[in-house]
């Protein structure tokens, strides 16, 4: 029998749940723990500048890996930094266990030194959380901690841990639970044969089927099943911003991603089809636009392992729940098996119909001979990278750009924070990123302001050796905002300027990096693979692009899926 | 459409706080919310009536569900069911007024639980309109002070809402 301290057993926890990195901040409350780290050297703990960032970065690892990132903080302002990272998570149903110190049991309540509600804070915007009631549950309530965060549809748990369930000298025995069973949590393990039968039927049938796939194909690694089951029925196939490499990009039957900033073709298709196969997406408001107009002739079928994602904002006509993986599979057998074939000849004059939108639009912009654009960078990062690369943003007009022209093939490359929208994610996220893929090209494409939002953890790159490419597009200016107030406020651009940006060369250089400024058109090139040779150095790159660009096509606001801004002048 | 959602919930600290924060997270309504443990320890029924349409109420049902903490929930309101409410309510009652409210109290089957020179204080049970129907019978003007419990509720027959 083995005793040890709460701390103890804390730190034992992570290392037979396999953790090999924690990220986080110390202070009084988790001050134990931070102790039984040093004794021991299985779990790495990373330093970083500012509790947000600590989250940011495990949420980085958990979407290149799939498993769940840990993070460790202290209480009072040490959690509180990590609501927006949390809610960050959450929003994109990102596993993640967040342990946070809490002042001693017998202080709760009584306003003292750093004691927040962390609970309380925190519900709004975790899977769950727990408290720690006597440092003997430690073990148990770690288990269900990632059982909860990674099973099902995944999200946030914080676990908060009062200060006296750690203390040194208390020891009590410890054993790490195999399996945890909760008799009110069963996630779906597979679907309803009878929907799925029926799905497949009306699939079958359809004229103008349109596949939509998000983020849940992604987090419910699914992406070979979904390649095989649209390959198998040569249908098209649509992706949300969050289900981005989901299917090849560079796929012809793959048409990019749909909604505010989707692709002509994908938006017109949607619009037009008659069936449509939603698989691990919610139907977000800045895909589907107007409710009331979206995909006037659509019958639907929703493919989530989360009931609530069903019918919440579209109605589905067939819902299926259940993990993608496992009824895409079922599907693929069901269409093998059936008599009936798809109707070759609607499918032929569907995708006539799909490559005559293709031709009317596509991606497009239009280039300078002097100004760089913005679209041009990101579509030479992609060549010079061989579209292989990790690619971490912030939020804004960069963020659209990069998902719009990096062409991902792959799944879990494309990192971004698509639900909540949070600024400041994209370094610390690379980070997370770089640390556990130390081999492979780590972009993070950035605008001056976004960056600025958690720009101290260049600190940590340098102290942890972390040489990821950071791509500043610098307009000068909040873009997004800036492009709203030019189509909806007659160009009164409201404190979406920012004057005296720093000297971002000095700056990274002065954390021990290497800054390259580019303004000039030629430099763009060679400087960029200047940089990406530069392996073992963190390189800024403050790339100075076209100040008046903007991101289209764009929906109409309030409109049917149809309805977009082409350029500045064209309207559809 | 007005519906009685019955809910159980592990009872652990906390628990309840789930279930009333994603009312106001996701702007359901809450009519009334009762709560207590169950013969099983480690359960508590909690009952709410809340209203909206039936997509609204679906999501309400499904959101319920996904907290960690519901183990089972039944719309009770989906099939035929027993609601009851417990009010109390302290009256002035003095003179011919005396009379009067014994009447009433005795035609809607309620009890005089208290009594003072000038003041009855009623016991009534029932669904939520017939403890509004009392409240009319008397007149607002009478009525010094009124607690009701919020509604329990039951399903006829043999259906049980259980582990």
């Amino acid at each position: 029998m083995e005793l040890l301290s709460g701390a103890d057993m804390l730190i034992r926890s992570l290392q037979d749940e396999g953790i090999e990195y924690i990220y986080g901040y110390p202070g009084g409350a988790a001050l134990h723990i931070y102790d039984a780290l040093f004794r021991q050297d299985s779990v790495k703990h990373i330093l970083v500048r500012h509790e947000q960032a600590a989250v940011h970065m495990a949420d980085g690892y958990a979407r290149a890996s799939g498993k769940p990132g840990t993070v460790l903080v202290t209480s009072g302002p040490g959690a509180t930094n990590t609501i927006t990272g949390i809610a960050t998570a959450f929003m994109d149903s990102i596993p993640m266990v967040v342990l946070c110190g809490q002042v001693a049991s017998t202080l709760i309540g009584e306003d003292a030194f750093q004691e927040t509600d962390m609970i309380g804070v925190s519900r709004p915007v975790v899977k769950h959380n727990l408290s720690v009631r006597h440092p003997e549950e430690i073990p148990e309530i770690i288990k269900k901690a990632y059982y909860i965060a990674s099973t099902g549809r995944p999200g946030p748990v914080v676990v908060d841990i009062p200060k006296d369930m750690t203390t040194p000298n208390e020891r009590y025995e410890y054993v790490y639970p195999k399996k945890i069973k909760l008799r009110s949590y069963n996630p779906a393990v597979r679907g309803h044969t009878g929907q799925i039968r029926k799905a497949v039927d009306m699939l079958l049938a359809a004229k103008r089927p349109m596949i939509y796939a998000g983020g849940g194909v992604i987090l419910g690694k699914a992406s070979d099943q979904m390649t095989e089951f649209t390959r198998l029925l040569g249908y098209p196939i649509t992706n949300t911003l969050m289900g981005i490499g989901c299917y090849p990009a560079s796929d012809k039957q793959h048409l990019g991603w749909l909604g505010m900033h989707g692709t002509y073709e994908s938006n017109m298709a949607m619009h037009h089809a008659d069936l449509i196969l939603c698989v691990g997406a919610r139907f977000d408001d800045r895909v589907t636009n107007a409710t009331e107009k979206f995909c006037p002739g659509a019958r639907i079928i929703h493919i989530d392992i989360d009931p609530a994602s069903i019918s919440k904002t579209v109605e589905a006509d067939v819902p299926i729940v259940g993990p993608v993986d496992a009824v895409l599979r079922e599907m693929i057998g069901l269409i093998k098996e059936s008599s009936e074939k798809p109707d070759a000849d609607a499918l032929k004059a569907w995708w006539k119909q799909i490559d005559d939108w293709r031709a009317f639009h596509g991606m497009r912009y239009e280039t300078s001979p002097d100004v760089i654009k913005p679209q041009e960078v990101v579509e030479m990062l992609h060549r010079l990278t061989n579209g292989d690369a990790f690619v971490t943003t912030d939020v804004g007009q960069h963020q659209m750009f990069a998902a719009q022209y990096y062409k991902f093939d792959r799944p879990n490359r494309w990192i971004n924070s698509g639900g909540l929208g949070t600024m400041g994610f994209g370094l610390p996220a690379a980070m997370g990123v770089k640390l556990n893929y130390p081999e492979d090209e780590v972009l993070c494409i950035t605008g001056e302001g976004s960056i600025q939002m958690n720009i101290q953890e260049l600190s940590t790159c340098s102290q942890y050796n972390l040489p990821v490419k950071i791509i500043n597009l610098n307009n000068q200016a909040l873009g997004m905002v800036k492009q709203w107030q030019d189509m909806n406020y007659e160009s009164r651009h409201s404190q979406s300027y920012m004057e005296s940006l720093p000297d971002f060369i000095k700056l990274a250089e002065a954390y021990g990096h290497v800054g390259i400024r580019i303004d000039r058109k030629e430099d763009l090139e060679p400087k960029l693979k200047e940089a990406l040779a530069m392996k073992d150095r963190l390189v800024f790159l403050d790339i100075h692009v076209d100040r008046f660009e903007h991101v289209y096509p764009m929906q109409v606001a309030r409109g049917a899926m149809k309805d977009m801004w082409l350029s500045k002048t064209e309207r559809v | 459409m007005r519906r009685i959602i019955s809910v159980l919930l592990e009872n652990e600290p906390g628990a309840l706080s789930r279930v009333v924060g994603l009312f106001s997270q996701r702007n359901y309504n809450i009519e009334t919310l009762t709560v207590a443990p169950t013969e099983d320890e480690t359960l508590s029924r909690l009952t709410v009536t809340t209203t909206g349409s039936d997509k609204v109420i679906e999501q309400i049902t499904k959101q319920l569900n996904k907290l960690i903490e519901v183990v089972k929930l039944v719309d009770l309101t989906e099939g035929s069911h027993i609601e009851r409410e417990l009010m109390l309510v302290k009256l002035k009652a003095t003179g011919a007024q005396r009379a009067e409210i014994k009447r009433t109290v005795d035609i809607f089957r309620g009890q005089i639980v208290d009594v003072t020179s000038t003041v009855y204080t009623v016991q009534l049970a029932g669904n939520s309109d017939k403890l509004d129907a009392f409240i009319q019978a008397v007149g607002t003007a009478g009525v010094l002070e009124v607690v009701r419990s919020g509604v329990s509720g039951i399903a006829r027959g043999e259906k049980v809402l259980s582990l």
